[in-house]
């Protein structure tokens, strides 16, 4: 199917709902050792998009593969090769963080498990909360469990959808920098959704920009903006999300 | 089918068990409050009673095994419900866990928590009100498993009623016992029904295993052909409740449900 460097292969993938087009003939794909931003204003089909890619949506039409793998007809084996963290999708708060690593390490098959929940409990530096229940940690630490969780199976392929949102400036510098040395040390790939500007610009290699289920631009996000006739990549999210049709090509 | 995957839902099941008394206590108390309240409403009516009947394995034993059905029903939804109250179901159906591995770790989950709930009503019922279930002989067999792939059978319908109706759903499951319960003559012959709930109750595996009750209790053989009847509809129900829920978790993903729902606990 898709060339193995490629941890994910989007192929004119479309949700409609009703008469509603959320997801409009889409095709992109993420490769190893690559950060692809997602970016696009409130309604612009990134969160569909991950749901899609996740499988908790079926799509309407089109193919989604992960490392190779169809995710229509390889569900388990696809998602094993995949991890996600998500704002809006906290670990359960009635469980420590140790129970919450090890019941999800047991859900995708993690070798090693007592070891490997070690390592990512160092390495996210959630060493002393160990013991505390999800729900009494600060939005920074539920976020950084969620990462924890995340990076448990060394997934092909990591989304991370808005994950820095909930934190503070430096908390979230940290969060990007551990990610960023995840992401260059191994074999995955990521796509990263994320209304901070600034932080698309440090973090990912490749951008790309939704409007109205549509890819409207693609490109390297230190290099797009001036493309475009943009003074800054934030300036150009604004020109996308107000008028997507006015955009000039430099 | 993954036994890691099943073992991560038991295991998690066990965890908040472990952590919280709330979750413990009610596993036998409500059962137990149940068999002391029946216990002595039967002392009453055998004191009361010119026919000589013993009223405990009638009645009692009735109330004890309807009870044995809610917890092994209300096992299964609480195991779900658990990941609908911790906005987990985002977290749980975007792993590679399969429906049958998480309807597999529901069902085990039910049968640790009902093993407690049933140990609690034996040793009440038998210390306090003499009733054992042992009086019923090799019956009880059949009893307990038909009564435990019906509760299995009911626990996977009302997970399915949530996930296609969302979570404020989870109060049209709590009365569900109480619905059935008129039509599977938990504590009257089947013949006190009017005859379209007689119909109705014929459909039920449970009305049989009361029907069989009140036989032994009055001298007679249990009615095996009736019994072996519940068997095979117990199973069906099974399948018909597997089918329902994967077609409800199929219309969940058409439909984007999965994850609207951990969208709107959030706000």
């Amino acid at each position: 199917m898709e060339d193995v460097r490629e941890v994910l292969a989007i192929k004119n993938l479309s949700k409609h709902y009703g008469g509603t087009l959320a997801v409009d003939d889409i095709s992109f794909s993420v490769a190893q050792n690559e950060i692809v931003g997602l970016l696009g204003p409130n309604g612009a089909g990134k969160t569909t998009t991950i749901s899609m890619i996740l499988a908790v949506l079926e799509p309407t039409c089109g193919e989604i593969g992960i490392t190779g793998i169809d995710l229509a007809r390889g569900r388990k084996a696809a998602l094993k090769k995949a991890n996600f963290s998500a704002v809006y999708a906290p670990l359960p708060g009635n469980l420590t963080v140790w129970q919450n690593l090890r019941v999800f390490g047991l859900i995708y098959g993690v070798p090693d498990l007592t070891q490997r929940i070690q390592e990512v409990v160092e390495e996210f530096d959630l060493e002393s909360f160990r013991n505390t229940k999800c729900g009494l940690l600060s939005s920074g630490e539920q976020t950084r469990v969620s990462l924890a969780k995340a990076m448990l199976n060394k997934p092909e392929l990591l989304l991370l959808d808005e994950p820095t949102a909930s934190l503070d400036p430096a908390t979230a510098r940290d969060v990007r920098t551990q990610i960023r040395r995840v992401a260059s040390g191994g074999r995955m790939g990521v796509l990263w959704t994320s209304h901070n500007m600034y932080e698309v610009e440090e973090v990912c290699d490749r951008v790309l920009f939704l409007s109205h289920g549509k890819i409207l631009l693609e490109g390297d996000p230190r290099l797009l903006p001036a493309q475009h006739g943009k003074e800054s990549l934030e300036e150009l999210f604004v020109a996308v999300a107000r008028e997507p049709l006015g955009l000039r090509v430099a | 089918m993954s036994f890691a995957s099943t073992a991560a839902i038991v295991l998690r099941q066990f965890y908040l068990m472990r952590g919280s008394s709330a979750r413990i206590v009610p596993l036998f108390a409500w059962v137990a409050i149940d068999i002391v309240l029946w216990g002595f409403m039967t002392r009453y009516l055998n004191s009361i009673s010119s026919t000589r009947v013993n009223f405990v394995p009638s009645l009692l034993g009735a109330v004890l095994l309807w009870d044995f059905f809610g917890r092994v029903m209300f096992g299964v939804t609480m195991a779900f419900l658990e990941d609908v109250w911790s906005r987990n179901f985002l977290n749980m159906f975007a792993s590679p866990v399969t429906i049958g591995d998480y309807v597999a770790g529901l069902v085990l989950s039910s049968m640790m928590t009902t093993c407690v709930g049933l140990l609690a009503m034996i040793l009440i019922a038998g210390a306090v009100f003499g009733l054992s279930l042992f009086s019923y002989g090799i019956a009880l067999l059949p009893f307990l498993l038909v009564l435990f792939l019906f509760g299995i059978a009911m626990g996977i319908v009302a997970t399915a009623i949530v996930l296609r109706c969302g979570p404020a759903a989870e109060w049209f499951i709590w009365p569900l016992p109480a619905i059935i319960s008129p039509f599977v003559s938990v504590f009257y012959p089947l013949s006190t029904l009017p005859h379209w709930m007689q119909w109705v109750a014929r459909l039920l595996p449970p009305s049989y295993i009361f029907e069989s009750l009140r036989a032994i209790v009055q001298g007679r053989d249990p009615w095996w052909a009736g019994l072996a009847l519940s068997g095979l509809l117990a199973m069906g129900y099974i399948l018909l409740a597997g089918f329902t829920f994967s077609e409800v978790f199929r219309f969940a993903l058409r439909r984007g449900l999965i994850a609207r729902y951990s969208a709107e606990s959030v706000s």
